[in-house]
């Protein structure tokens, strides 16, 4: 039984939202879309990546945590926000080491897409930190390669809430922090190709590695070659 | 462009892999359409390799990884009033930069150039030697990004870009009216 | 968790990968789980460290108290580099952030112990006597053996209570407040605290009886009253001296706290750094319990139940925020939890939790004995009370004073022998650079806010030294969970850099100020809304810092990259000069 809904403002739309929904579970029913790393359909929410920070009464807050409230006013897709986002994405590339062109995740990748759908083109005035990281291709279908984690977490959560096995983990503080393996390397875990933390739609760049399916869809058929990002919710909107 | 003349254009490829210059040429009969509103001046096209008077638009292809691309890039931004880095290498080091990743030990570029010339599994070299003619500029420690070097007006995203991406960004700035791409152009590969 | 490992680092020095996967299977947990505890915690160690671990403090203040000759000091006569072990495993050298000990500068950790005022002659002795094999105690304290732990702890540091205020280092009647509250109902006690006007010492000044009021209401079968006594921004000191000198009173206000809200379990989280602190409170809390003051029916009330336990923390300022902190005390890494919910409504093990200051505490406990009046007559408006300030840095007599909020900056200053300060830092890093343009601005919670440190600078301070060392402060406390904390607070240390070492172009000023923004408005916790501030308050207050230093560009060449060291690894592999950059040398 849902309960009885209340409304809520998307920059200026008003749209019905119920107790217990997330700004962004609500704006996702109603066709708006809320840019996101770290959040993924069926996972608990984190709240780490910032991506989705909207403001909300005025207020900084990310809109996958932060639950939707009667009358509550959101900012959502401003210049401002917009800028801030821009920013989030930009940290996140000069993190690691993202280089697109020899990236098998590139066209599939939510953190290139969303740095297309943010329009992330002008001359960056962020240091690029080049960090080394290890590679793990131990195991025999797949590999790591932690140089392009974002730390989004979503293959932690995968992998301990989906798969029940908790192959992934946090170690590490501030910019050392990183996802690890429960184990010396990734053979030695109970990690399997059939897990839904391996899966292509958990992670969202090209850290966890799928061996031999590499560069199989053609340039023009990958997942973002043809629409934006967040366009297949903004599909159902109906105004 | 106040002068009554057509605005300059000048081009050149650093650490890059000529495929943006190929881009370049990817744009069609659109042109014929850009040779009408501008002049190409120092380029590989034009085979000319000096500035002999200023450039309205300087287009880097390629990051810097040596100092003569060091040298070049910054006698492009003495000479263009608009430097626009294209693809992936001028924005951010791209393919070359791979090595920076690598090189953190204590002698990173000797064991890099050691593994390129020498210790390689596929490497045929009869001379055991690392290439060291005088005429060989001097490698930098790392590959930079032009915005490293230089300040950079725009990019234009792409591995290489598309003829469409380079067309919008040539004729936007040309008319002054450039606003950044629609994000349905963009690309990083 | 934090006990087991803190247990497994003092008996091995280490915490090896055969110890994780131990205490991953006796507690039921995974392997990896575990090492995300072990690696989060700066005291906790994933590779071995010496029997005897010299943590030097390495705040600004040590430094510019000759820190860095100590350090050499040391490490000479140990014969091992800061960050180094020994072969034998005798000794690792480290330096770690603010221990709390600013007033009394330079001053460093021996395992558990701290040493204070230290010279490169009093560290060459240290180092000798510990080699000859004499414990940490017996060498920070000399005869400690016969002491209690509270004259050990009073004599191992000083208290250098300056000023003495009415509420909490002047005389204080013993357990009057909880006298008071026993005959008090719940409500009763909340609205006296709420009425005082009491508001949160450690910095962020929440209304304390609000507070309390929100987690009775919440419905719930447990509830829990933490004391945060992880003091850990730099320049703070102040809880250090309640904790040692009123200790009953600290407790007494946790035990108010509790039947106020209904809670019958506490915590006491004690920052890492002060774990000499610990027996000393152990002391006090069993002492307690023996009179009847903790555990079943306190104060001869059927039903009042209350008892605490003292959880250590292990290095990491992060937990001084409260959500941090209660993941801590879960066992887990200490990293801000989600909010909403919010602590009174689902903190320790998603049970109502009051988490208050040190201070706060004690305040609370005064506060019942003389009323809600008394303490709302002193100080301001909307600033009630006495504050307690750590006052370190340069002037005449650092140390803990105790007065009532609105005193003016330069009121404190003259009490302190501080007047010829060329810049003040109010609050902390996370606080304000003030200038002295602004020194007749008045300490309140409208004003300039403060967890309670006060660091003065002279003019002989360079201040983007200081602003680039909070920064990477920050970068080293940094939980790293929300991106633009843990990526932008790098990027921003990275930019006062470049101004440091002349680099910085002039539009760099703006991109100062535009990371700024972005960490503010887009951070998760206090940390990253915080941490630009002391780039922000030195851009405002003292601008000429950094225009005096950017090197405008007249041609748009980056002045900032260096192409004689970039080629000068090839220059020298290829034995030969540059063709293009070496012309001018000759040869």
């Amino acid at each position: 039984m849902s309960e009885p809904a209340f409304h809520i403002t998307i920059d200026g739309v008003q749209i019905a939202a119920r107790p217990g929904q997330t700004i962004m579970e609500a704006a996702d029913e109603a066709g708006i879309y809320i840019p996101r790393l770290c959040d993924h359909e069926g996972l608990r929410h984190q709240g780490s990546c910032r991506v989705c920070t909207v403001k909300a009464g005025g207020r900084s807050v990310s809109a996958c945590t932060q639950p939707a409230a009667p009358g509550l006013v959101v900012e959502n897709e401003t210049p401002h926000m917009v800028k801030l986002r821009r920013d989030l994405v930009e940290m996140l590339f000069h993190e690691g080491n993202h280089l697109c062109p020899i990236c098998e995740a590139s066209g599939n990748c939510e953190l290139q897409a969303m740095a297309y759908r943010l329009g992330l083109t002008a001359p960056s005035r962020f240091p690029f930190l080049q960090p080394t990281r290890p590679l793990d291709a131990s195991h025999p279908d797949i590999a790591l390669d932690t140089n392009r984690c974002i730390t989004c977490g979503r293959c932690i959560r995968a992998s301990q809430d989906v798969d029940h096995k908790g192959v992934f983990g946090y170690v590490g503080r501030g910019i050392h922090r990183r996802v690890a393996v429960n184990g010396p390397d990734l053979a030695h875990t109970d990690a399997a190709i059939t897990d839904h933390a391996i899966s292509a739609e958990v992670c969202p760049v090209g850290c966890i590695i799928r061996k031999r399916v590499g560069f199989r869809i053609p340039i023009g058929e990958r997942e973002f070659d043809a629409a934006l990002i967040g366009e297949e919710i903004e599909e159902h909107r109906d105004d | 462009m106040i002068e009554d003349r057509k605005p300059r254009i000048a081009t050149v490829s650093l650490a890059g892999c000529f495929g943006c210059h190929m881009a370049l040429l990817d744009i069609d009969e659109r042109l014929m359409a850009l040779m009408k509103l501008v002049e190409f001046d120092r380029s590989p096209l034009t085979d000319i390799k000096t500035f002999t008077r200023r450039c309205d638009i300087g287009i880097i292809e390629g990051g810097c990884c040596n100092e003569e691309n060091v040298e070049v890039l910054r006698e492009f931004r003495r000479h263009c009033d608009v430097l626009v880095a294209i693809g992936q290498c001028a924005i951010m080091g791209g393919l070359p930069a791979m090595r920076n990743a690598i090189m953190h030990s204590d002698a990173a570029l000797r064991e890099c150039l050691e593994e390129a010339y020498i210790t390689g599994p596929y490497i045929r070299n009869t001379g055991h030697a690392i290439p060291n003619d005088p005429a060989l500029p001097l490698l930098l420690d790392k590959v930079y990004p032009c915005s490293d070097v230089v300040e950079i007006d725009h990019q234009i995203p792409g591995c290489a870009p598309s003829g469409d991406i380079i067309f919008a960004a040539l004729t936007g700035l040309l008319s002054g009216k450039f606003r950044g791409f629609d994000p349905h152009l963009i690309r990083f590969d | 968790m934090m006990d087991i490992l803190r247990a497994v680092q003092d008996r091995n020095r280490w915490i090896s990968p055969e110890s994780l996967e131990v205490i991953a299977e006796r507690t039921g947990l995974t392997r990896i789980q575990v090492e995300g505890v072990a690696s989060f915690y700066s005291f906790f160690s994933l590779t071995p460290k010496g029997r005897v671990t010299i943590r030097l403090c390495d705040d600004i203040i040590d430094r510019f108290a000759g820190m860095e000759e100590v350090a050499a000091a040391l490490e000479e006569a140990l014969g091992i580099r800061m960050g180094e072990t020994s072969r034998d495993g005798a000794f690792s050298l480290d330096r770690t952030p603010c221990i709390g000990l600013c007033d009394q500068a330079p001053a460093a950790m021996i395992n558990d112990v701290v040493v204070t005022n230290l010279t490169p002659d009093r560290a060459r002795s240290i180092a000798a006597a510990l080699r000859a094999g004499t414990p940490p105690e017996e060498v920070a304290l000399p005869g400690c053996g016969g002491l209690t732990p509270a004259e050990r702890v009073q004599r191992m540091v000083a208290g250098n209570v300056r000023h003495a205020g009415a509420s909490l280092l002047g005389p204080v009647p013993a357990e009057a407040g909880l006298r008071k509250a026993l005959e008090m109902t719940p409500a009763q006690i909340i609205d006296t605290v709420e009425a005082s006007g009491l508001r949160g010492c450690g910095g962020a000044g929440f209304v304390t009886g609000r507070k309390w009021r929100f987690a009775a209401a919440e419905p719930a079968d447990r509830r829990f009253v933490i004391c945060n006594a992880d003091e850990g921004e730099p320049g703070t000191f102040k809880d250090r001296v309640l904790l040692v000198e009123r200790p009953h009173l600290l407790i007494e206000g946790m035990t108010i706290a509790a039947r106020a809200v209904g809670a019958a379990e506490g915590i006491l989280y004690l920052r890492g750094e002060y774990a000499f602190l610990r027996d000393h409170l152990q002391v006090v809390i069993d002492d307690r319990r023996a009179k009847g003051q903790l555990g079943q029916g306190i104060g001869g009330v059927p039903g009042f139940d209350f008892d605490l336990r003292i959880q250590m923390g292990a290095g990491a300022y992060i937990c001084g925020e409260e959500g941090a902190l209660i993941s801590s005390c879960e066992g887990l890494p200490g990293e801000p939890k989600t909010r909403p919910p919010f602590p009174v409504n689902r903190g320790y093990l998603g049970f109502p939790t009051v988490v208050n200051n040190v201070e706060t505490f004690c305040h609370a406990a005064r506060i019942l004995d003389r009323g809600a009046a008394w303490f709302h007559a002193m100080g301001t408006e909307g600033s009630h009370g006495t504050k307690l300030f750590s006052v370190s840095g340069d002037c005449l007599n650092p140390g803990v004073y105790e007065l009532p909020y609105g005193l003016e900056l330069a009121e404190l200053l003259r009490l302190v022998g501080g007047e010829d300060a060329a810049a003040v830092l109010v609050g902390g890093p996370s606080g304000t650079m003030v200038d002295r343009a602004n020194f007749h601005r008045r300490l309140t919670f409208d004003d300039l806010a403060t967890g309670g440190a006060v660091i003065v600078f002279s003019p002989r301070r360079n201040l983007l030294e200081i602003v680039e060392y909070y920064l990477s402060f920050f970068v080293h406390e940094s939980c790293g969970y929300c991106t633009p904390c843990r990526v932008g607070n790098v990027f921003l240390q990275q930019a006062i850099g470049k101004f440091r070492r002349g680099l910085a172009n002039p539009e760099d000023v703006e991109y100062l100020r535009d990371l700024s923004q972005t960490i503010i408005e887009t951070s998760r916790c206090g940390l990253g809304q915080t941490s630009p501030r002391p780039v922000l308050t030195t851009l405002d207050n003292f601008p000429l810092i950094y225009s005096a230093v950017i090197k405008p560009s007249s041609d748009r060449v980056r002045a900032s990259f260096d192409v004689q060291s970039a080629i000068d690894t090839a220059r020298k592999l290829a034995k030969r000069r540059s063709y293009i950059f070496d012309r001018d040398f000759g040869e």
